[in-house]
């Protein structure tokens, strides 16, 4: 069991992104998680596992242990408190932004005790403060583009991918506040105990992001 | 709050029951007498004082973790100590005021007022050892020699000792220029070995060069000690002082790798964890199958001068509730005796004879029906023939 990698990652676009990259340094996934309902997949090395999870429990599982490496979205590892796991490589997949976004043609300036709905409320608040803002978030789990519409928020900070939705919802993005991409991120414990088996897959998959960006 | 969650104690506040509280106290005994045998004098401070000399010389992280309350006879505010390495240090310069080196050590409980990680107590029983007085790496490798001890008792000896060395990072931060907030930002960034990042910051500091090559190298430059070789190239920018503390640790591994082969390094210059009042050589211990570190120690020359005499300082800590978990023979209470109650001088005689000579002797109350082996007994005492006799069950 000391010698098992276990690597967690979200099912959908990270999964979708980071096996290829994955694959090209020797792991390949042994079923489609989509068409699985294992939780727990093998690979094609018998000394790695992969643990599909919730992407905003990955740092969670690695900063514990319970998984050795992760794969997980910069907007995540900012909502993530604290300092306890490390995050080598910028895997420059799942590229996205996250923005603050409002009713298109809405000219309020922003001000004080403004209502922002979004899931991110710990980016939002530092975000805000670092601008002297102080503002109330409203925690949302989803669609947030609704709240604006229905008077629930005066404003959203979500993640904007093409901008279609916000588009088909009559918002308009206007801040980015951080450009995102998903980050290789390892437990501490783990690099200094299993570096025998973590630094070569670090350096493999940095030379494979290096050739492609 | 309902008749149903009043029991309920807050979050990350536990307690200990039996066995497990008989195998904790066992281990504390344990470890206090093995550092007794080191040399190492107890010391009990105060649970609670006065928030200046609780947080003097340590840093902001400490403060964050502290509980504070206001002190009704002074008006001055109080802290109930999150770590107690600060309060043995003021004893040492203050109280004990000794020119020699001098060993101490402590067992209490820290309160924190968050977990230091998810899921972990806010309660910790903190039990280590503080060297005060000598400088060399010869008192650093006498306190994680102890803390290596430390474990086991515990039955662990194949630890991964992390290494670093303060020194290391604050001459590159020092040769670099770097301001307390560019410091701050970069701390934050190596504490997450974020490379990418790193390389942002060098380039909007626009530090190049040498420079740039050595920060770079805190984050590359982690595993075993052969990489310190590598190190003391790529970090040359740092001047003597990095020369210096690479020594250190170079020391420091053959010292201690002598005396324990089962214990593997790992050198890590970028490891900053910790209240930010180290100073020199740092180590913690990981465990294999544990997901972060046991215990953690290091040195921190300059806290003593904040209570106005400088002493060098090295020391160790160490949560024991967590070394129990770690532990899995549990203690076993020897079977007893049960007595029947009664005010017979004879009975009660024999009771206290059996008492002295180290027996578990349970008194069974009038009226009540418990077996002995609810009562944690194997024998009882019965009266035949006007005699009282101790029977097996």
């Amino acid at each position: 069991m000391n010698d098992m990698l276990t690597i967690a990652m979200s099912k959908g676009r990270i999964f979708e992104q980071a096996m290829p990259l994955l694959a090209r340094a020797g792991i390949e996934a042994a079923e489609d998680p989509d068409k699985s309902r294992k939780l727990v997949l093998p690979t094609s090395d018998p000394q790695v596992r992969l643990l599909i999870i919730r992407a905003s429990d990955v740092p969670t599982y690695v900063e514990h242990g319970a998984a050795d490496v992760g794969v997980a979205g910069k907007d995540v590892l900012l909502e993530h408190d604290g300092d306890g796991l490390y995050e080598p490589l910028d895997l420059k997949i799942a590229r996205c932004r996250l923005m603050l976004a409002g009713r298109a043609g809405d000219t309020t300036p922003l001000h004080d005790h403004m209502r922002i709905a979004t899931k991110y409320v710990q980016t939002t608040r530092r975000y805000f403060a670092a601008r002297g803002l102080q503002v109330e978030t409203i925690k949302l789990y989803g669609s947030m583009e609704l709240a604006p519409l229905m008077g629930l928020a005066d404003r959203i900070v979500d993640l904007v991918d093409t901008g279609n939705t916000l588009k088909a919802n009559g918002l308009e993005a206007t801040e980015t506040i951080a450009e995102i991409s998903s980050r290789l991120i390892v437990n501490k414990a783990a690099l200094k105990m299993k570096s025998a088996r973590v630094k070569p897959l670090l350096q493999q998959l940095d030379a494979i992001v290096s050739a492609d960006n | 709050m309902t008749l149903r969650d009043r029991w309920l104690l807050p979050e990350g506040v536990d307690e200990v029951l039996p066995p497990r509280a008989a195998a904790l106290e066992q281990l504390c005994r344990e470890v206090i007498d093995l550092y007794a045998t080191w040399g190492y004098e107890l010391v009990i401070p105060p649970l609670i004082e006065f928030l200046d000399s609780l947080l003097t010389g340590t840093g902001s992280d400490l403060d964050i973790q502290t509980f504070k309350l206001t002190d009704q006879l002074t008006g001055r505010l109080m802290g109930l100590r999150a770590d107690t390495t600060p309060q043995v240090a003021r004893i040492d310069a203050h109280k004990l005021k000794r020119e020699i080196p001098t060993r101490l050590c402590y067992l209490g409980t820290v309160v924190h007022t968050r977990p230091m990680g998810t899921g972990d107590s806010r309660c910790p029983l903190q039990v280590g050892a503080e060297l005060y007085g000598h400088s060399g790496v010869e008192s650093d490798a006498e306190v994680l020699c102890l803390m290596l001890e430390t474990l086991k008792l515990v039955g662990q000896q194949q630890v991964y000792v992390d290494l670093g060395h303060m020194g290391i990072v604050r001459a590159i931060v020092a040769a670099a220029g770097l301001d307390d907030d560019q410091t701050a930002v970069l701390f934050d960034v190596l504490q997450r070995k974020a490379a990418a990042e790193l390389d942002e910051l060098i380039a909007s500091w626009q530090i190049d060069g040498d420079q740039a090559i050595a920060m770079r190298a805190l984050i590359e430059m982690n595993g075993d000690a052969e990489v310190l070789q590598q190190a003391r190239q790529a970090m040359a920018a740092g001047g003597a002082a990095v020369t210096a503390a690479i020594d250190e640790l170079e020391r420091l591994i053959e010292i201690v790798g002598s005396r324990y082969p089962d214990v593997n390094f790992y050198v890590d210059p970028a490891e900053l964890r910790g209240y930010h009042y180290h100073t020199g050589l740092m180590f913690a211990a990981y465990l294999q199958g544990e997901g972060v570190g046991v215990a953690y120690g290091g040195r921190y020359d300059d806290i003593g001068k904040a209570f106005g005499r400088a002493r060098p300082a090295t020391g160790f800590s160490v949560d024991l509730k967590r070394l129990l978990a770690l532990h899995d023979t549990a203690v076993r209470l020897s079977p007893g005796i049960a007595a029947p109650w009664s005010t017979d001088a004879a009975l009660q005689a024999l009771v206290a004879d059996l008492r002295a000579q180290g027996e578990r002797v349970v008194v069974q109350l009038p009226g009540t029906e418990a077996t002995l082996a609810e009562l944690g007994c194997d024998r009882c005492i019965v009266e035949r023939d006007g005699q009282w006799q101790i029977v097996s069950a």
